[in-house]
């Protein structure tokens, strides 16, 4: 037994740096994206994100394999992402809770509130972090995509330049895919204690207005009217967002043109500065 | 050094609830010990909902008061909340332990979210574990801990970071006596060995009153008194004096009248102008200065009285305030 004699040296001083808000921010935001994809924590918390992060890779890895083999791209890089927010909403459901109504729950949330940080870095903190783990979730498959797409290519230097300028854009948008639906999983996910009630209300808030979006789009409608539906369904408008950004604006199997492109655009900057500012408000009032 | 002072301190709710009221006190780190050094122990006491909390809240800058004005270690909590927090470690009331990760690592973060780095954070966080009293269990998930592990827990993410000020409410809760006596010792050594000032709050007095060097009483948001322990229990210690029941009466002890010895020597000490009371077999004389010993040694022997016990009785600052009340 040696801890008697370890316990007898006696308490000492701190008399080192002590770091402030910003090494408290980043300390925190490093921590969320580690929780994000269940890093630090059981083994439990690591099956269900990994198993969809899993899937999105699985698809990433078959879309380059049938593009190496048949040199036709089955779908591009904005493409692929509007195609795996159904994925990324299920991540959402996990992580969002994990991340704002845990801390609730368990009133951790004191504890972080008494450290040298305000209540508005918590939550931008944590907003960050998942922001991040998300985009990381969609880039690393476009990153395989492109390194497929870069090696199989018959086409020299250009065929590698289109890559690069398929994954850019798969790039860009995965980014507004991770700010749109995270922003809007981690407003829903703070305003609920309970975890699994938490994680039902993230999916459904995406899924409740699909049925609208369907409607529109059986009842054809004037050009224009699906789009501006859409905008109940985030994911829905993302898509006619990066059609109009990113494929001159031409609907895949269809002949329709998306003509709200900017409002498009200024919906998708409205939603992320909106639920932003919100989920600050939503802390700032937060009991401890 | 000056740790808090506050100058007519209010918190107002919105819901009207009057939380802390027109609240004067001073909180010297010398004061408190009692020596040059820092640390020692404050008794932050009042009843359930006399304010204690709130002031806590207030003085970590998560709460502004409505009205006055608040120092914490030279610092406006309402407008540097970050630079006190940096320098306080607070340990609430209520649970706030996540199940399911293990202590070491749960101090480990707590003590980077208070600014030390990386790698001091663990040294400190298993050295702060050990200074409460968790050894190898500190590596098991929290989830499965005893209440007093748990509270011990709570201590070490608030001392975690060294602070100059730890703030503790209600660290007793949900003990055991022996857990209680425990985390009270524990304390007390922070106080005294670790040079912190500890504010502690409780809701009973009797319990703390025993590691504490100085006590902030609330009552209603206002306060009712602060000072050193030993100035409120000065000049309240009693000498309980015991007599034979005169042995000098016996031989006539016929006609009914047998005056007790301790009434007689209660007597003869209030002719002798010293306050003097009796009950029963004892006399009560409050302790004014060192000839007291010598008055009543006196009317003893005047009396011819044999001389049982003489004891001086120390108050307990608790009764103290129960007969105020």
């Amino acid at each position: 037994m040696t801890t008697g004699v370890i316990h007898d040296l006696g308490y000492r001083r701190y008399t080192g740096p002590r770091l402030g808000r910003g090494y408290a921010f980043r300390t925190l935001y490093a921590h969320t994206v580690r929780t994000a994809f269940g890093l630090g924590r059981g083994v439990k918390a690591k099956i269900f994100s990994w198993t969809i992060i899993g899937i999105i890779a699985a698809v990433a890895v078959v879309m380059t394999a049938i593009k190496a083999q048949t040199g036709e791209a089955v779908m591009d890089g904005p493409q692929f992402v509007d195609n795996m927010a159904t994925l990324v909403i299920l991540l959402l459901a996990a992580v969002a809770p994990e991340l704002t109504s845990r801390d609730q729950q368990t009133r951790v949330l004191g504890l972080y509130l008494a450290r040298p940080l305000r209540r508005s870095d918590y939550a931008l903190a944590r907003l960050g972090g998942a922001v991040t783990a998300i985009f990381l979730v969609l880039a690393g498959p476009l990153l395989i995509m492109f390194a497929g797409g870069a090696l199989s290519t018959k086409d020299g230097a250009s065929g590698v330049g289109d890559a690069a300028v398929d994954t850019a854009q798969g790039l860009a948008h995965a980014a507004t895919h991770a700010l749109v639906l995270t922003t809007i999983s981690l407003l829903v996910a703070a305003l609920i204690r309970r975890r699994a009630i938490a994680a039902a209300a993230v999916v459904a808030v995406f899924l409740i207005a699909l049925p609208a979006v369907g409607l529109a789009q059986e009842l054809g409608g004037s050009e224009g009217t699906t789009e501006l539906v859409s905008m109940v369904s985030p994911p829905t408008a993302l898509s006619y967002l990066s059609v109009w950004l990113y494929a001159d604006g031409k609907v895949p199997y269809s002949d329709d043109q998306v003509v709200h492109g900017p409002l498009l655009l200024v919906y998708a900057v409205v939603v992320i500065a909106a639920c932003t500012a919100l989920l600050v408000a939503r802390y700032r009032k937060v009991p401890a | 050094m000056t740790v808090i002072t506050t100058r007519s301190l209010a918190k107002q709710y919105d819901g009207g609830v009057r939380a802390l009221d027109d609240l004067s006190v001073t909180i010297d780190s010398a004061v408190v010990s009692g020596t040059e050094t820092t640390g020692g122990v404050v008794g932050l006491v009042g009843a359930n909902g006399a304010g204690k909390s709130t002031f806590l809240k207030i003085v970590l800058g998560l709460l502004p008061p409505s009205s006055g004005t608040i120092e914490v270690l030279g610092l406006d909590p309402t407008v540097d909340g970050e630079l006190v927090r940096a320098r306080v470690g607070y340990m609430p009331e209520y649970d706030c332990l996540p199940p399911d990760i293990s202590a070491a690592e749960l101090v480990t973060h707590f003590g980077r979210m208070s600014g030390l780095p990386k790698a001091t954070a663990r040294e400190r966080a298993s050295e702060t574990l050990r200074h409460v009293g968790l050894y190898e269990e500190r590596y098991r998930q929290i989830g499965g801990y005893s209440t007093g592990m748990k509270q011990r827990v709570k201590l070490a993410q608030a001392l975690v970071h060294d602070p100059d000020l730890l703030l503790l409410d209600e660290p007793t809760n949900g003990l055991d006596p022996a857990g209680r006596d425990a985390m009270l010792d524990l304390v007390r050594r922070i106080g005294a060995e670790f040079g912190i000032t500890v504010v502690i709050c409780s809701h009973l007095l009797g319990e703390i009153e025993r590691i504490c060097d100085y006590l902030v009483a609330l009552d209603g948001g206002k306060l009712l008194r602060a000072d050193r322990v030993d100035a409120m229990t000065a000049g309240q210690d009693e000498l309980v004096v015991e007599v034979e029941e005169s042995s000098s009466d016996s031989g006539r002890a016929g006609g009914g009248r047998r005056a007790g010895g301790a009434a007689a020597l209660a007597e003869l000490l209030r002719s002798r102008e010293v306050e003097a009371t009796h009950d029963g077999r004892t006399v009560v004389v409050p302790l004014v200065d060192p000839r007291t010993y010598d008055q009543i040694l006196d009317a003893v022997a005047d009396l011819h009285l044999a001389l049982h016990r003489l004891d001086q009785r120390r108050h307990r600052v608790a009764e103290l305030f129960a007969r105020a009340s």
